[in-house]
């Protein structure tokens, strides 16, 4: 399983803050396709972080069991 | 890496503030101390008024940012102490959600120490800011710089 986080404006639109899926072998930039249509989240601004780190738009990677995936809107600390 | 408290549930009352300074009263080798404090504004949007702000934030990615932060601050500047607070949760309009405060032996560093850790924390740590309005609508915030 992996494990997906929502934060902010993108908890709101996915009415969750939190959810595991299979693995299924995605890549991070099909999971990230995936959940955009699911949640209908196309239009909202954000970044994600795998395992805590941010990744680059361009980048893609294979996922691993247990890697937790955020999805990050726009920060807004201070 | 060491990693300091820095959440704290709703506002950050001054008399917090005013024990963390007097927690640096028995370092002598500080001579001075800058503080910024953060402070939530009642904007005015489309004819309605902010009343809160409800902060959350990615705890576990927000703690190791703030803990490179402070690394590399530290490597920096020429600084004895740092510390770092943000409010989570509500925050009502005139009360103060964010406080850094860094001490120096000398002033020279500590403006320039400040400037950085502000800055850097409003751009890479992941904090999210939700508007309340007084009708109990909302907006989510978004830092411009």
């Amino acid at each position: 399983m992996i494990t997906i986080k929502y934060f902010g404006m993108l908890a709101e639109q996915a009415q969750c803050k939190q959810e595991q899926l299979d693995l299924k072998s995605l890549t991070l930039k099909e999971l990230i396709k995936d959940i955009t249509e699911k949640h209908n989240m196309n239009t909202l601004p954000f970044h994600v972080a795998v395992n805590q780190k941010l990744v680059q738009e361009s980048e893609d990677q294979a996922l691993q069991l247990h890697d937790e995936i955020a999805f990050l809107p726009p920060f807004a600390g201070g | 890496m060491k990693k300091q408290s820095v959440f704290i549930e709703g506002a950050i009352s001054p008399e917090f503030i005013a024990n963390a300074i007097a927690k640096h009263q028995s370092k002598h080798t500080i001579g001075g101390h800058n503080i910024f404090l953060g402070q939530v504004r009642a904007d005015e949007i489309d004819h309605k008024n902010v009343a809160a702000i409800e902060f959350t934030a990615y705890e576990d990615m927000a703690l190791e940012q703030i803990a490179a932060i402070r690394e590399k601050a530290f490597k920096t500047f020429d600084l004895t102490c740092m510390h770092i607070y943000h409010s989570l949760g509500k925050v009502q309009a005139g009360d103060i959600c964010f406080f850094v405060f860094v001490s120096a032996k000398h002033s020279k560093e500590l403006y320039a120490a400040t400037e950085y850790l502000v800055n850097i924390i409003k751009k890479k740590v992941p904090i999210f800011g939700k508007e309340i309005f007084e009708d109990s609508s909302h907006q989510w915030k978004t830092n411009t710089n």
